[in-house]
């Protein structure tokens, strides 16, 4: 086996990377290198810097540090068990690709994760040891967001989160039966526990010290999770109280979720499917409806009688259609909360249409300016000029909404 | 007529100065050409300097008296900068035009159903959805270096005129090299930390750059063929930005053999895996050192694993008491809230603090005591990004009394503190009367003595009014405690 070059390397752990769905470079502590003494800067929200033709951004340079792994995951593609190839990088090699890419403007930052090679803590300090190398040698102030290994040292992660403005550590599977199965080297409970850490790590930095200094921050832009989708048989409404869970208990910046996608090489004990993509679209917006919209789980899981989402009409519709009776809302009446819950209107549309409210009444066509979409939002609500009579309640309401029936397809 | 001819660098300031003038002039927005740069400015024929172009003087006609000065909304100075940047030939007089709107009616601003709002608010949208496009997909090329500071250079074609208000973001970016961006309407080189903006080039010939080669390998592997979704990309990423991007011109090769490659995957049967997997897996699933654990850390073992209740489900972790297992005294609370979940520990978050304080004054060291909770888990609802601590029911304070009675037999306390009616009701088997029957000694089944009083998130609870003098019966509570364990040693 001669030696690989560094373009062979970035193939080969980049390829590895794919699958962590998270790319964001939002948030983080908000710098600069205008004073001409480094590289780089954090502006809050994340730019990205260009699309795959699989509609993700790419904006962090998502790569392994290496794709060796002694756990036996089986839906990864890294696993002991793989006859992928394998590589590894030296730091020199993550932090010079980072910084050449970053100078090009290709990215935002670097998004580092990596195999398990000999133990949780050797690998956490070679990763810890990149983004300090970045930060210290090279004055870089871009974005670094490192996955961190749940069994690593408390100290390690420590110093992770002085480096990265953003820590994640993946729950994997939405139950933790399914780890068990999937992830037989995985534990749960050191997972949630490596979470909790991180959580009263970020807070304990916030207080001021008694001479009023404030600490450096720890991990500004949060924490993040991903859980994978379809791989086992746990059901939508499972998988958001899950996240709900996460949200609140480790004061998550974000819940990911991967839909369980064909890898190199898989394994016998978990068959491929068809990623199921539509079925990760309804939980990102089911998940964004818990967040912004106020919506509480148990809500959007009473609308979901099978435990699934509905995958015809998106999960905010659903809840309407399961909810005629509080509909059509006036909205030149309506509190923001409610009108929140009006399908097609989002809460930027809210926004103004309480702003535009304090000076007029509103008609239809107002609202189309405003941005809602009014084709979802039209027998939902009343204007000045606009009432949907019986159209909030006829019957045929959902077909409106729901595409044709297609025909099945093989991949 | 008015015309003013506003200068290509330095768009924005021009206009907002011209606007100001002919607005305390009180010159209506009919009576008023802009245009901007020399090219219109020669069509139209005018003097080319703003400033003169803009006094009244100049253009003879009655002059307008000046109306009372004029403040305008914070939201308009930010729509208008983004809104000249335009390349819509309207844009100057559609702004001057709310801006005179704006004297009468002020919130105008905010009625988002105006068309004229409309359309302006669109138009900065445009504008700023190029700028932010244009910091995500400028390339710079490596140029070398002759000095200390490196030198990179780029060529772009924007759709708006942003290189000007675009420019910071790269100087802050990119502060430690020396950088030029080129655009067909505009220079700016970035030199020793300053910015000169110059008239646009023909488009100059950029060396190649080798590390555009691995940004491409990059963005073939980053790739997941088995999630094409074409029209996400092409949303976000406009065909007309892709000829100055290096990694575009793989997207036809990536979306032809995309599905091949996914069938591959799914019809390539399992492999045999390779002979270090078993080697790996088996020192993995070796048992460590066989030690069985003793007392306390066999008790916590055995909890990790304890799913008498459904509590675990929720929960970080339990959290065990902790303390000396010779302990004379044993304080029971009822069960960890957030922050003891997060920690592992009992009595760390704010009830455990106040606990602390009050202890500290009744003279009752926590240190000399076993500390634990009548439940090892933590019960919540989740509420966006809290959790509410919810008081555990009879059925989980029962399965979880077994863990209590196994530490009340390892430490073998003297005395007992059942702090709240969780913990009263899990020591006695009755919950009720807690105020009535606090600063009493009752005993344990086993005929431990049990010491009742509040729990001190009680305390924590109550308004400012009340809360001295029920701080004032626990301290005297704890201050029995500490007495009777005294007067027992």
């Amino acid at each position: 086996m001669g030696k690989k070059s560094l373009d062979q390397k970035l193939a080969i752990l980049s390829d590895a990377a794919k699958y962590d769905a998270s790319c964001a470079s939002s948030g983080g502590q908000r710098r600069d290198s205008r004073d001409g003494k480094g590289i780089g800067s954090v502006t809050g929200s994340g730019i990205c810097h260009a699309y795959a033709p699989d509609g993700r951004c790419i904006s962090l340079l998502k790569i392994l540090m290496t794709n060796f792994c002694i756990y036996d995951c089986a839906y990864c593609v890294n696993r002991v068990s793989s006859n992928v190839e394998r590589a590894r990088f030296s730091p020199e090699e993550v932090v010079e690709l980072t910084l050449e890419f970053y100078r090009r403007n290709y990215i935002e930052g670097l998004f580092l994760s990596s195999g398990i090679i000999r133990s949780p803590d050797d690998t956490m300090a070679d990763m810890v040891r990149i983004a300090r190398l970045l930060r210290q040698e090279h004055g870089f102030r871009g974005y670094i967001h490192l996955k961190t290994i749940p069994n690593a040292a408390p100290e390690l992660i420590e110093a992770a989160g002085l480096y990265a403005d953003r820590l994640s550590i993946n729950v994997e599977l939405p139950t933790d039966k399914a780890v068990a199965d999937y992830a037989p080297e995985k534990s749960p409970e050191r997972i949630r526990r490596a979470m909790a850490d991180v959580r009263l790590l970020k807070e304990a930095r916030k207080e001021k010290s008694f001479t009023g200094k404030r600490p450096p921050r720890f991990a500004p832009a949060g924490q993040s999770t991903q859980m994978i989708v379809g791989a086992d048989g746990a059901q939508d409404t499972t998988i958001l109280r899950s996240s709900t869970r996460l949200y609140s208990s480790y004061r998550l910046k974000r819940v990911y979720y991967s839909a369980f996608s064909p890898i190199p090489d898989s394994s016998a004990a978990l068959p491929l499917v068809k990623p199921p993509l539509m079925r990760e679209h309804r939980l990102y917006q089911a998940d964004w409806l818990l967040r912004f919209y106020g919506f509480d789980v148990e809500e959007i899981a009473a609308a979901a009688p099978t435990g699934n989402l509905d995958l015809a009409v998106d999960p905010k519709l659903a809840w309407a259609l399961a909810n005629r009776h509080l509909f059509p809302l006036d909205v030149n009446r309506a509190e923001r909360e409610m009108l929140l819950r009006i399908p097609g209107v989002g809460v930027r549309s809210v926004n103004r249409i309480l702003a535009t409210r304090r000076h007029r009444t509103l008609r239809y066509e107002d609202l189309v300016r405003i941005g809602a979409n009014m084709k979802q939002a039209r027998p939902f609500l009343t204007a000045l000029d606009w009432h949907p009579r019986a159209l909030t309640d006829s019957a045929d309401l959902r077909a409106r909404f729901a595409p044709p029936p297609e025909q099945l397809q093989l991949i | 007529m008015r015309r003013v001819a506003l200068p290509e660098i330095g768009t924005f300031e021009a206009w907002r100065a011209a606007a100001r003038d002919l607005l305390a002039e009180g010159v209506p927005p009919e009576q008023v050409l802009w245009h901007r740069g020399a090219a219109e400015a020669d069509l139209f024929a005018v003097a080319g300097d703003p400033e003169q172009a803009l006094s009244g003087d100049h253009f003879g006609g009655t002059p307008v008296p000046p109306a009372k000065a004029v403040t305008v909304p914070k939201g308009f100075v930010q729509l208008a900068r983004m809104v000249v940047w335009h390349r819509d030939p309207e844009r100057f007089a559609r702004l001057y035009a709310l801006l005179w709107a704006l004297r009468d009616s002020r919130g105008l601003l905010e009625d988002r159903g105006d068309p004229r709002v409309d359309r302006l608010n669109r138009m900065a949208k445009e504008v700023g959805r190029d700028k932010h496009k244009m910091t995500a997909f400028v390339r710079f090329r490596d140029l070398g270096h002759d000095g200390p500071r490196r030198r990179f250079a780029a060529w772009f074609e924007p759709t708006h005129l942003i290189l000007e208000p675009t420019a910071p973001f790269f100087e802050k970016r990119f502060g430690d090299m020396d950088w030029s961006i080129f655009t067909p309407d505009l220079t700016a080189h970035f030199v020793d930390g300053q910015t000169r903006f110059e008239p646009a080039v023909a488009r100059p010939d950029l060396p190649q750059d080798a590390a555009e080669e691995l940004w491409r390998t990059y963005f073939r592997n980053i790739f997941n063929p088995a999630r094409l979704k074409v029209k996400a990309m092409q949303a976000e990423m406009p065909r007309k930005y892709w000829r100055n991007m290096p990694e575009a011109e793989l997207i036809p090769e990536l979306i032809a053999t995309a599905q091949s490659r996914a069938r591959a995957m799914a019809e390539a049967a399992p492999t045999l895996a390779p002979a270090r997997a078993a080697r790996i897996g088996a020192r993995l699933r070796a048992p460590e050192a066989a030690e069985v654990p003793q007392g306390l850390d066999a008790l916590k073992a055995g909890l990790a694993g304890c799913r008498r209740c459904p509590l675990w489900e929720n929960a970080t972790q339990p959290v065990p008491g902790e303390g000396p297992l010779d302990a004379p005294l044993m304080i029971v609370g009822e069960q960890p809230g957030d922050h003891e979940d997060l920690a592992g520990r009992p009595f760390v978050g704010p009830a455990g603090q106040l606990f602390d304080v009050v202890a500290a004054r009744a003279g009752l060291r926590r240190d000399r005591a076993f500390v634990t909770n009548a439940v090892k888990h933590f019960k919540f609802t989740p509420r966006g990004k809290r959790r509410l601590h919810q008081a555990p029911n009879g059925g989980e304070i029962r399965h979880c009394r077994w863990w209590l009675d196994l530490e009340r037999e390892m430490v073998k306390p003297r005395l007992i503190l059942a702090m709240g009616a969780t913990a009263l009701e899990s020591l006695t088997g009755d919950r009720r009367d807690l105020m009535k029957r606090r600063g009493r000694l009752e005993a344990a089944e086993d005929g431990t003595p049990v010491l009742i009083t509040m729990h001190p998130s009680y305390l924590l609870r109550l308004p400012p009014s009340e809360r001295p003098q029920a701080e004032a019966a626990f301290e005297a509570d704890l201050r029995q405690a500490a007495g009777i364990i005294a007067a027992a040693a």
